[in-house]
C-alpha cells in the first residue's frame, strides 16, 4: 500500500520514452513536466487520476485492525477491485485522440487531453490495488488464507492476461479492421478465404499452392521426421549398449544453442547455388547446379536437423522413463525383444511421441530465420506475416489475419494431442525402487538405428564445420582463400582519444542482445518457476483454467507473439513498441513455459511432505518457499535459466517485428545482413553467438551451483535402508525439452 | 545440559467437525466431536480412508475444516493456518530437507521462532540429545539410516515445544524390530516431558501399545474411544471387535435383563453377560479366539462342533471349527493335547470375555 502511494505521489505518472530504465526523469525537470499523479491532480490537468488517489487512501483506516476482522477484508477487497477497475477504465478510456467511447464523452464533456503510454507511478499504483486486492481475499480465507500464495496468483493471472491474452485478442480484434480503419466482417473473410492462402494450385497443375497448406504440408512433414529422429537417438543412448552417449547428447545441445537459421545458411553453403555440394557434384559429375534447395527441400533440411534435438530431449526422458519391470515382465511372458518393444515400449511413449511431434509442429510452424533464407519461392506463413507488416504494404490487418491462421493451426495440433492421449495413464515409475535393466534393441534393428544416427551426426558435423570455415572464407564458392576480414569488419575493437572503442558493426546489436538476453532470462526463470510451484504445490478454484492458460501459451508461435505485440502495445495505455522492455517482455511471456515445464517436472519429484513439515513448522509459505523449495530446485533453476537464455539470444520470429534501430538484436542483424547478400558476416557472427552461449551457459552453472544432499553412490558399503525424499532427475542432462529460436 | 527441552502442552478440542474435499460429496470427516487432554498420547486408529490422517492435518492446520469448531488449549483455530499454530507434526516420510545437515533441519523451526543465535543452537542440541544423535549433527539426511532419521524428525518437532505434537504413521518405514524400538522411545519422551501427542496409525497393536486413550474411526466417524483395555475388552460395535484384535461375532437374543445382567441365548447356549445399554431383543456377541474354550464333545455347556483346520504356530494352537453359529476361529495354548482334523469337539463360552455388541 505503502509502494502504492509512492507511485501516486513520487513517481511520475505517465512514461517517458526511451527513458524508462534510467533517473534522468528525475533531473529533468520533475516534478513538473514529468509529474506524479498528486502533482497533476493537484495542478487541474489530469482530474480523473484523483479518485485514484482517494481510493489509494482508504486502506489507511484500516490501520490496527485485526486480520480476521471482516471489515478488514471487506474493506481491502473492495478498495483492490474498485481501485484495479478504475485505473483500467481511465487507462482505455481515454485514447489517443481524448475520450475512447461515446458516452464518455457524454458524461465528462469533450476532451482536450490525450492518453499517454503508462510510466512507474502507474506500474506501482496498479500493482498496488492489485496487492491489496489479494490481501484482502486471503484474509477471507482464500486459499488458505495465505498472503504470498494468494498474492501470486493475482500477480500471475494479470500478467499472462496483460501480456499474452490481451495482445491475442487484439489482434484479433485489428483483423476485422480494414486498411481504412473500418471495421468490415466481409473484407475480414474475403481475406481470410484468399486464394493466397489457401489455393491448391500445385495439386491442380497451377504454380503454387496456398501459403497455409505450405506452413502445415512442412510443419507435419517436420514433425514426423524430427519425432523419428529423436526417438532413434533416444533409443542408441538407451537401448544400445552405446558407449558415447555422452558424446551424443553433448552434439545435440549444438544446434540447440544455434539460432535456427545458421542452418539454413550452412545448407545454403553447402547446397546452394555456390554451395560446395552443388559446385563439386557439376564439376565431377556434370550435374547442371539449380536451385533446387530453396524452397521445401532445403526448408525440410534445415527444419529437421535444428529441430531433431528438441524431440531427442523429449523422447530420451520417455525413453529411460518406461519402467523395465514392465519390459522385463513382458520378457517373462513369452514376448521377444521386438515384440515386447512394439508391443510394451512404444505404446508406453506415446505421450512423449505426441509431444516430440507437437513440438516439432510449432516450431517448424514458428520458424521464421530458415523460410527467410531458404525459402524461395515456397512462401510459409510466418514470412508471409512479416513481409505483411513490414515494408510497403503495411497491413496489420492482413498480417493479424495471418497469425489467426498460423495460431489455429498450432492450437489445432495441441488440441489434436490432448484427445489422442486422452485420459489414460502412461505412468510406469513408481515411488518404489525399480532394479530392472532396460533390455536391448534387436540386433537388426539396432543396426539400422545405427545407421541412421551415424549418418545425422555426421551431416550435423559437417554443417558446423562448413559454419566455422565458411567465417573464415573470402567468398563462399568464388574465393575460398582465408581470412579475419568477416570478424574483423563485425567485431573490431580500437582505441581512440575517448578510450576503448567498439569499432565493429556488430557490437551495438551484440550488447543489445547480451542485455536483454541477460535480464530477461532470470524474470523468465522467476515467474516460471512461481507459476509452477502454484500449479503443482498450490489447490485454489479455478486451478485447471490457470494450467491450461499457461500452458497453452506454449502453443502461440513467437511470430504471432510478435505480432500481437506490436498491434497491442503500439498505443496507450502500454505505450512499448520501440523499447526494450517490449523486447524484454516478448521474451518472458514467450518463454515462460519453459520454466514452467521444468518447475512442475522437477517440483512434483519433491515430497509434498517436505512443504508442510516446514510450515508446521512455523515458516511462512514464502519462508517455506524460498528455503526449501527453491534449493531444491536448483537443476531446474539452472535449466530454465539456460533455455530462456539461449532463446532470448537465439529467438528471430518473435523479435524481428519489435526490434528499433535502438534496439537491434544480434538475429535481426543477421538476418539483415543474410538479405544483403554478406554472408561471410552473418555466418561470422552466428560463429561467435554460439561460443558465446557455451561460455555463458558455462558461468551460469557456476553461479548457481549445485544441490547438495548426499545422495549416495551405488557402491557405498552403507548403501542400504537409506531412503530421501527427493527423487533427483539426472541434473547432467538439461531437463525439459522447449527450445529452438523459431 | 544448559537448555532443555519443556512442554507447553495444551489440549485439543474438536466440535463438530466436517472435512469435505474439493466437489466430492461424501465428507472425509463426518461431525467429529472429541476431546483430546493435555498431557495424553491420543491415538487415532482406523483402517486407511477412514479420515484419521485428515482428522490430525485439521490439527496441523494443513487442511481446514469445512464445518465445525477446532480449539488448541483454548484458543480456537479454526481457520488458522499452520503457520501460526503451536503445532509440530513428525511425518511418515519423515520430511527431512535433504539439502540441510541434520542440525540445519532441527534449527529450521527455531529459526521462525524468534530465538537468538545461541539458544537456537542450544536448544537443538539439547533436541538431539534428547533422541541421542548429538555426534550426527553434521551429516546429511541421507547418510543416516531410517531409525536415525526418524530421531531426527522427531527431534526437530519437539525442539518447538509445542502445544501438540502430531505423528502421522511414524513407524510404517521401519522394519518391524526397530518398531517395536521407536514407538517405546517416542513413549518414553512422550511420559517424561508431558506433551500432548496425537498418534495416526493404522497398526492396532502399535495404538494398543503406546496410547493412553485411543480413537477408532470408521467411515470419516468415531468408531469408539477409550482406554487400550476398554476398547480390546468392552468393544461398542462389531467393526472395533473385529479391528482390534480378532472376534469371532455371532448373532444372538437377550431374553431378560435384570440389575445390569442379560441372559442371553447363543445357538444352544444360555450365557449370563453384563447387559450394558442392551435391552431385550436380537444382538450381537463378539468372543476373542483365546476366550473361546475347547472342551471335548459332548462336554457339559458346550455345543457341539467339528474341527475343520487346526494349525500348529509354535506357542499356541490354531482351530476352525465348524458349529450351527458357523466357522468359529479359536486359539489354544496347550500345544500339548492332541487334536486333529475332523475331530468332534465341544465348544464352550467363558462367563468373562464374552461381550454384547450392538447389533
Amino acid at each position: 500500500m505503502a509502494v502504492g502511494l509512492a507511485g501516486y505521489v513520487l513517481l511520475p505518472w505517465y512514461g517517458l520514452r526511451d527513458n524508462f530504465l534510467t533517473f534522468g526523469w528525475l533531473l529533468d525537470g520533475y516534478p513538473f513536466d514529468n509529474a506524479p499523479a498528486l502533482f497533476l491532480v493537484l495542478q487541474g490537468q489530469k482530474p480523473w487520476l484523483a479518485p485514484i488517489g482517494l481510493l489509494l487512501a482508504f486502506p489507511l483506516l484500516l490501520w490496527r485492525r485485526e486480520k480476521s476482522d471482516p471489515v478488514f477484508a471487506g474493506l481491502l477487497i473492495a478498495t483492490g477491485a474498485m481501485g484495479l477497475g478504475y485505473f483500467l477504465l481511465q487507462g482505455f478510456g481515454i485514447g489517443l485522440r481524448g475520450w475512447n467511447w461515446q458516452w464518455l464523452a457524454g458524461l465528462f464533456g469533450e476532451l482536450e487531453d490525450r492518453q499517454f503510454g503508462m510510466g512507474w507511478g502507474t506500474l506501482l499504483v496498479g500493482g498496488a490495488f492489485l496487492f491489496l486486492l489479494t490481501t484482502g481475499l486471503a484474509a477471507r480465507g482464500a486459499v488458505g488464507g495465505d498472503e504470498f500464495v494468494v498474492g501470486s496468483i493475482g500477480f500471475v493471472i494479470t500478467v499472462v492476461g496483460l501480456f499474452i491474452f490481451m495482445p491475442i485478442m487484439q489482434m484479433m480484434g485489428s483483423a476485422l479492421v480494414t486498411q481504412e480503419g473500418e471495421y468490415s466482417v466481409g473484407t475480414f473473410l474475403s481475406k481470410l478465404f484468399s486464394q493466397r492462402l489457401w489455393g491448391l494450385g500445385c495439386v491442380t497443375g497451377g504454380p503454387r499452392c496456398g501459403v497455409a497448406w505450405n506452413s502445415l504440408l512442412l510443419a507435419i512433414v517436420v514433425g514426423v521426421l524430427t519425432t523419428v529422429l529423436g526417438l532413434v537417438f533416444a533409443l542408441v543412448v538407451t537401448r544400445t549398449g552405446f558407449r558415447y552417449g555422452k558424446l551424443l547428447r553433448a552434439l545435440t545441445v549444438l544446434p540447440i544453442i544455434t539460432p535456427p537459421f545458421v542452418i539454413g545458411l550452412a545448407i545454403i553453403l553447402l547446397f546452394g547455388l555456390s554451395g560446395i555440394v552443388t559446385q563439386g557434384a557439376a564439376a565431377v559429375l556434370g550435374i547442371q547446379p539449380t536451385r533446387w534447395v530453396y524452397g521445401f527441400p532445403g526448408l525440410l533440411i534445415a527444419q529437421t536437423l535444428a529441430f531433431t534435438p528438441i524431440a531427442f530431449l523429449v523422447m530420451i526422458g520417455v525413453v529411460e522413463g518406461v519402467s523395465p519391470s514392465m519390459e522385463e515382465a513382458a520378457q517373462t511372458l513369452r514376448a521377444n525383444r521386438w515384440q515386447t518393444f512394439v508391443t510394451v515400449s512404444l505404446p508406453l511413449m506415446r505421450p512423449g511421441l505426441a509431444n516430440a511431434f507437437l513440438l516439432g509442429f510449432i516450431e517448424s510452424m514458428a520458424d521464421f530465420g530458415n523460410p527467410l533464407v531458404l525459402g524461395g519461392n515456397f512462401d510459409v506463413l510466418s514470412t508471409e506475416i512479416f513481409f505483411a507488416i513490414v515494408g510497403a504494404r503495411y497491413d496489420q490487418a492482413q498480417a493479424a489475419i495471418l497469425g489467426l491462421v498460423l495460431l489455429c493451426f498450432t492450437l489445432g495440433a495441441f488440441y489434436a494431442q490432448r484427445v489422442w492421449l486422452g485420459s489414460k495413464s502412461y505412468t510406469t515409475v513408481s515411488g518404489k525402487g525399480d532394479a530392472g535393466v532396460h533390455p536391448h534393441l534387436p540386433n537388426n534393428f539396432r543396426n539400422f538405428v545405427y545407421a541412421i544416427a551415424g549418418a545425422w551426426t555426421l551431416f550435423t558435423l559437417l554443417i558446423y564445420v562448413t559454419i566455422f570455415y565458411g567465417s573464415f572464407v573470402k567468398l563462399w564458392g568464388v574465393d575460398f582463400s582465408l581470412t579475419l576480414d568477416h570478424y574483423l569488419k563485425a567485431f573490431s575493437v580500437g582505441w581512440t582519444e575517448f578510450g576503448f572503442h567498439w569499432r565493429g558493426s556488430a557490437w551495438s546489436s551484440f550488447w543489445t542482445t547480451m542485455k536483454i538476453a541477460l535480464i530477461s532470462a532470470p524474470l523468465t526463470a522467476a515467474i516460471g518457476l512461481l507459476t509452477a510451484y502454484l500449479l503443482v504445490r498450490q489447490n485454489f478454484a479455478g486451478k485447471d483454467g490457470f494450467e491450461f492458460g499457461t500452458m497453452l501459451s506454449f502453443a502461440i508461435p513467437g511470430t504471432v507473439i510478435g505480432v500481437s505485440y506490436v498491434i497491442a502495445f503500439n498505443v496507450p495505455p502500454i505505450e512499448l513498441t520501440g523499447t526494450g522492455i517490449i523486447l524484454v517482455l516478448s521474451f518472458i511471456f514467450r518463454n515462460m513455459p519453459v520454466g514452467v515445464r521444468a518447475g512442475v517436472a522437477s517440483m512434483s519429484q519433491i515430497d509434498r511432505s517436505l512443504d508442510e513439515s516446514s510450515l508446521t513448522l512455523g515458516a511462512s509459505s514464502f519462508q517455506t518457499f524460498r528455503r526449501v523449495v527453491l534449493p531444491l530446485l536448483k537443476p531446474a533453476i539452472i535449466a530454465a535459466l539456460v533455455y530462456s537464455f539461449v532463446r532470448a539470444m537465439t529467438a528471430i520470429s518473435a523479435v524481428i517485428f519489435l526490434v528499433s534501430a535502438q534496439y537491434d538484436l544480434s538475429t535481426s542483424y543477421i538476418v539483415g545482413r543474410v538479405e544483403n547478400n554478406e554472408y561471410g558476416i552473418a555466418i561470422a557472427y552466428s560463429a561467435v553467438l554460439i561460443g558465446v552461449m557455451l561460455a555463458v551457459i558455462g558461468l551460469m552453472q557456476l553461479a548457481v551451483g549445485s544441490r547438495n544432499i548426499g545422495r549416495r553412490t551405488q557402491d557405498d558399503p552403507q548403501a542400504t535402508g537409506w531412503r530421501s525424499n527427493v527423487s533427483l532427475p539426472d541434473s547432467g542432462r538439461a531437463a525439459p525439452a522447449m527450445t529452438g529460436g523459431g | 545440559m544448559m537448555v532443555e527441552i519443556k512442554s507447553n502442552a495444551a489440549s485439543v478440542e474438536f466440535r463438530g467437525v466436517t472435512k469435505i474435499y474439493g466437489k466430492s460429496k461424501v465428507p472425509a470427516v463426518n461431525d467429529i466431536s472429541l476431546l483430546i487432554e493435555t498431557g495424553k498420547l491420543v491415538t487415532l486408529l482406523g483402517p486407511s480412508g477412514c479420515g484419521k490422517t485428515t482428522t490430525l492435518r485439521m490439527i496441523a492446520g494443513l487442511e481446514f475444516a469445512t464445518q465445525g469448531k477446532i480449539l488448541i488449549g483454548d484458543r480456537d483455530v479454526t481457520r488458522l493456518p499452520a503457520t501460526e499454530r503451536d503445532v509440530s507434526m513428525v511425518f511418515q516420510s519423515y520430511a527431512l530437507f535433504p539439502h540441510m545437515t541434520v542440525r540445519e533441519n532441527v534449527e529450521y523451526g527455531l529459526k521462525f521462532s524468534g530465538f537468538t543465535r545461541k539458544e537456537t543452537t542450544d536448544k537443538a542440541r539439547a533436541g538431539l540429545e534428547l533422541v541421542g544423535l548429538v555426534d550426527y549433527g553434521d551429516r546429511l539426511p541421507s547418510q543416516l539410516s531410517g531409525g536415525q532419521q526418524q530421531r531426527v524428525a522427531v527431534a526437530r518437532a519437539l525442539v518447538l515445544e509445542p502445544q501438540v505434537l502430531l505423528f502421522d504413521e511414524p513407524l510404517s518405514n521401519l522394519d518391524a524390530k526397530l518398531r517395536r524400538h521407536v514407538r517405546e522411545e517416542i513413549r518414553e519422551i512422550q511420559q517424561k516431558l508431558g506433551l500432548t501427542v496425537v498418534y495416526v496409525t493404522h497398526d492396532q497393536e502399535e495404538a494398543l501399545a503406546v496410547s493412553d486413550r485411543i480413537v477408532v474411526m470408521n467411515n470419516a466417524i468415531i468408531a469408539q474411544e477409550g482406554t487400550p483395555r476398554e476398547l480390546y475388552d468392552q468393544p461398542a460395535n462389531a467393526f472395533v471387535a473385529d479391528f482390534i484384535g480378532e472376534a469371532n461375532i455371532f448373532d444372538c437374543e437377550v431374553e431378560s435383563v435384570d440389575n445390569g445382567r442379560a441372559k442371553v441365548r447363543l445357538g444352544p447356549l444360555r450365557l449370563d453377560l453384563p447387559a450394558g445399554s442392551h435391552k431385550t431383543g436380537p444382538a450381537k456377541i463378539a468372543a476373542r479366539p483365546r476366550r473361546i474354550l475347547v472342551r471335548d464333545a459332548q462336554s457339559a455347556g458346550t455345543m457341539p462342533g467339528r474341527l475343520l483346520k487346526v494349525t500348529y504356530v509354535g506357542s499356541h494352537l490354531e482351530f476352525m471349527i465348524d458349529t450351527e453359529l458357523g466357522p468359529v476361529f479359536a486359539v489354544s495354548p496347550e500345544v500339548d493335547t492332541p487334536f486333529a482334523a475332523g475331530q468332534a469337539v465341544g465348544v464352550a463360552l467363558p462367563e468373562r470375555g464374552p461381550v454384547l455388541i450392538s447389533a
